[in-house]
């Protein structure tokens, strides 16, 4: 273990443009991922807060449950739809930093919708009332508490960046682990660890929890920014 | 409107993220790429990173390797997701290509398979004869860790076992252990338990998690483990890239391919024994 | 006569599983100035309110407000709920469903603020401003969009005294504007000092209406000189003395 340790930092010291290029795929395929699960999570969440509907309670539990939705399982799902053989196969993305996107927005989107549920209903609790008095249209309101509560949101986007970027299970199925096109940092990390060179595969983990933090950091410091300016 | 515009304004942000990212890697991309499946312990050997740096300087065909198992390499195959299907398992292949998947079974090389165990031996399983190894390792009740995972190896090993006469699933759960998991941490699991595995020697050659284990057995004939590649029928799958994924077989089979495996060695050991018998399926 | 006037409340009943709030309750108020909606915990107060400014649906009986229903209401609650922004733009959210121009806009957000006293803050955080300012804040915000009706649900019921008095004095330069006011109140001292006439609720029922001191001082049902007799420090005070 003390080889391995002292070897870590030793090899730390020697990464090359190589590893940049994996960090910097890893980053932009779950920065992509997280964004377009926004985009459809945060209305989605909204929606089923603000809405009275027949079964609303049975799609809350399922928006719940859907944020552990198994990594490998929405991997292989989605290897199915884009494999030549599935239904989206025409789109020719299998094996590509596309499909690793599609797949980690497939499994961040419920995290967003159901953490985003959860925040907007409590506002929803403290606004709704008074939004409704003054006459202003659903989606209006909707708009209205999503902006009341972009600080706490800020939260849900950051654990679902953290989901995307530590998962192996989706990315390897539908990204394949290609050398120098889709082998992400997790990939790789998976890789090294498997030809036993444990010492480069630590390497790899810490430069993946720097980025982890750097992005959290980044994030608390806009919170905390904002938060002094509106509360 | 102030909400409006920050919407607007994430939403370009996506676009521009997603776009850089469907755009793949900022290096010029040779004009035409095909994908081969191929199995993790091809891959982790290091020989594609050896083999197709040649290969595509000589034909501008890029190639991308998609490391799995053997059977699910074949899968990937199967529906179409690959144009060259590079593995070790004669059997399955020849179904493969007996079921019109493939077009036509190559012979590429062979490596061979090797007895790790502890330096010490204390089963006394070194020499080249991998039955009476395993039978003196299972007299000892040696700790053994097995692949489990129906892999090439993996059957194999049970080859060898059925060939000893001795069913390891009587001693499952004492000194004969199923992992359920690929050559490298089947190996990390051996080092950390000081026990006898059966390894491919490229996946054992750049193993660097090596702890006190050691090559026990190896020159045996039935330690031999050969790789074919198939081109994907072009007929069941209209858009494989059949010209470019041919040129690869070609050129592997071909004397200069042959020569470039024939050159990968670790710690100046070859890991590949090239045996393409042109003409020949 | 303002357009808000008469409010009818006929044969109005509000139930939700297991519990009945309101249960015939039928009152008409016909005056202008500050009307006062008294009683009990669960008499129903907030409810009739509710089902006045249209966020609840009676579950039986009508509400008619004025001669078409199409005076503008206003809702002030107990605690202002007001959006993680500047408290210009709270104002303007509640302007964003009339269609005003753009300056228009301007001078009714400059001018509600002016009159709560407000117009220095208006781009400070809607979060960092004190209890009082908030609720003066939420009563600019109604005030903006020019009521004929303006529901006040305890608006100082959180406030300290003199916060409560700015507020009042607020409440009634509005009503002596011509804005015709429901307050629902337990500060039976406030409701001495503000309201023209009041509505005493008991059990989901109006069981008396009539002049703010004829109420308070002269109850004719055996209900408000119960609630009275709990409520009304003075009159524990007289009888002691």
């Amino acid at each position: 273990m003390h080889e391995t340790l002292s070897d870590t930092f030793s090899r730390l010291a020697s990464l090359d443009r190589e590893v940049f290029a994996i960090a910097w795929l890893s980053l932009r395929v779950s920065l992509s991922a997280v964004l377009i699960g926004c985009l459809v999570g945060i209305p989605l969440g909204s929606l089923v807060a603000v809405s009275r509907f027949p079964g609303r309670s049975g799609a809350v539990g399922l928006l719940n449950a859907a944020m552990g939705l198994p990594p490998v399982i929405v991997g292989l799902v989605v290897y199915l739809l884009l494999s030549r053989s599935g239904p989206l196969g025409p789109l020719g993305i299998l094996f590509t930093p596309a499909a690793m996107v599609a797949a980690q927005s497939v499994l961040v989107t419920p995290l967003i919708a159901a953490l985003t549920r959860q925040i907007v209903a409590d506002a929803e609790a403290h606004l709704g009332e008074q939004l409704r008095s003054l006459r202003l249209s659903a989606w209006r309101r909707a708009g209205i508490l999503i902006f009341d509560v972009r600080f706490s949101l800020l939260t849900a986007v950051l654990a679902a960046f953290g989901r995307a970027i530590s998962e192996i299970g989706a990315v390897l199925v539908v990204g394949g682990n290609i050398d120098g096109f889709t082998r992400t940092m997790t990939t790789a990390i998976s890789l090294e660890t498997q030809k036993g060179d444990l010492a480069l595969a630590l390497a790899l983990g810490l430069v993946l929890i720097g980025l982890v933090i750097l992005v959290s950091m980044a994030a608390s410091l806009l919170r905390a920014y904002a938060a002094r300016a509106y509360g | 409107m102030d909400i409006l515009r920050r919407s607007l304004l994430s939403l370009g942000l996506t676009a521009l993220l997603a776009g850089s990212a469907l755009s793949g890697p900022a290096s010029a991309e040779p004009q035409s790429t095909i994908t081969v499946a191929s199995t993790t312990s091809t891959e982790q050997s290091g020989l594609f990173k050896h083999l197709l740096p040649t290969f595509t300087e000589k034909t501008g065909i890029g190639v991308k390797v998609v490391a799995l198992g053997t059977g699910q390499a074949l899968d990937v195959g199967r529906r179409g997701d690959a144009d060259v299907v590079f593995v070790h398992d004669k059997a399955a292949e020849e179904k493969f290509v007996a079921e019109g998947f493939g077009t036509k079974r190559h012979a590429v090389m062979y490596n061979d398979f090797v007895v790790i165990g502890p330096k010490a031996d204390p089963a006394g399983a070194k020499g080249s004869d991998v039955t009476a190894a395993f039978a003196r390792i299972a007299a000892a009740k040696a700790p053994f860790v097995s692949r489990g995972d129906r892999s090439g190896t993996h059957a194999a090993e049970l080859r060898y076992w059925k060939d000893a006469g001795i069913d390891p699933v009587a001693a499952k759960g004492g000194w004969y252990k199923d992992v359920g998991q690929g050559m490298g941490p089947a190996l990390n699991t051996a080092s950390a338990a000081n026990a006898y595995i059966l390894a491919d020697r490229g996946t054992w050659l750049s193993f660097k998690n090596r702890g006190d284990l050691a090559i026990l057995v190896q020159g045996d004939k039935r330690l031999f483990n050969q790789y074919g590649v198939m081109l994907v029928n072009p007929e069941k799958h209209p858009q494989v890239k059949a010209k470019e994924g041919q040129a690869f077989i070609d050129w592997l089979v071909s004397p200069e391919g042959q020569r470039t495996i024939a050159d990968y060695k670790i710690e100046g050991e070859q890991l590949f024994f090239p045996n393409a018998e042109p003409g020949k399926s | 006569m303002s357009p808000a006037l008469p409010i009818r409340l006929e044969r109005l009943a509000y139930r939700v599983p297991g519990k009945t709030i309101l249960d015939c309750l039928e009152a008409t108020i016909a005056e202008p100035g500050i009307t006062a909606l008294i009683g009990p915990n669960g008499a129903g107060k907030s409810v009739t309110l509710r089902l006045i400014d249209g966020l609840l649906t009676p579950s039986e009986g009508t509400i008619r407000i004025g001669a078409d229903g199409s005076a503008r209401r206003a809702f002030v609650f107990q605690r202002p709920a007001l959006v993680r922004a500047s408290v210009s733009r709270n104002v303007a959210l509640a302007l964003e469903p009339l269609a005003l121009s753009r300056r228009e806009r301007t001078s009714r957000i400059e001018r509600a603020l002016a009159r709560v006293g407000l117009r220095g803050r208006a781009g400070d955080p809607a979060t960092k401003l004190s209890g009082g300012e908030q609720q003066r804040l939420a009563l600019a915000r109604a005030w903006a969009t020019e009521p004929q009706l303006l529901l006040l649900d305890e608006p100082t019921a959180s406030l300290d005294p003199a916060a409560t008095e700015a507020l009042e004095a607020l409440v009634a330069e509005m009503a002596g504007g011509g804005t015709k006011i429901l307050i629902v109140s337990h500060n039976l001292g406030q409701v001495a000092r503000l309201a023209d006439d009041v509505v005493v609720l008991d059990a989901g029922r109006a069981v008396e209406h009539g002049p703010t001191r004829q109420v308070l001082f002269h109850p004719r049902t055996a209900e408000a000189r119960a609630y009275l007799k709990g409520e009304l420090p003075w009159t524990s005070f007289a009888a002691a003395s």
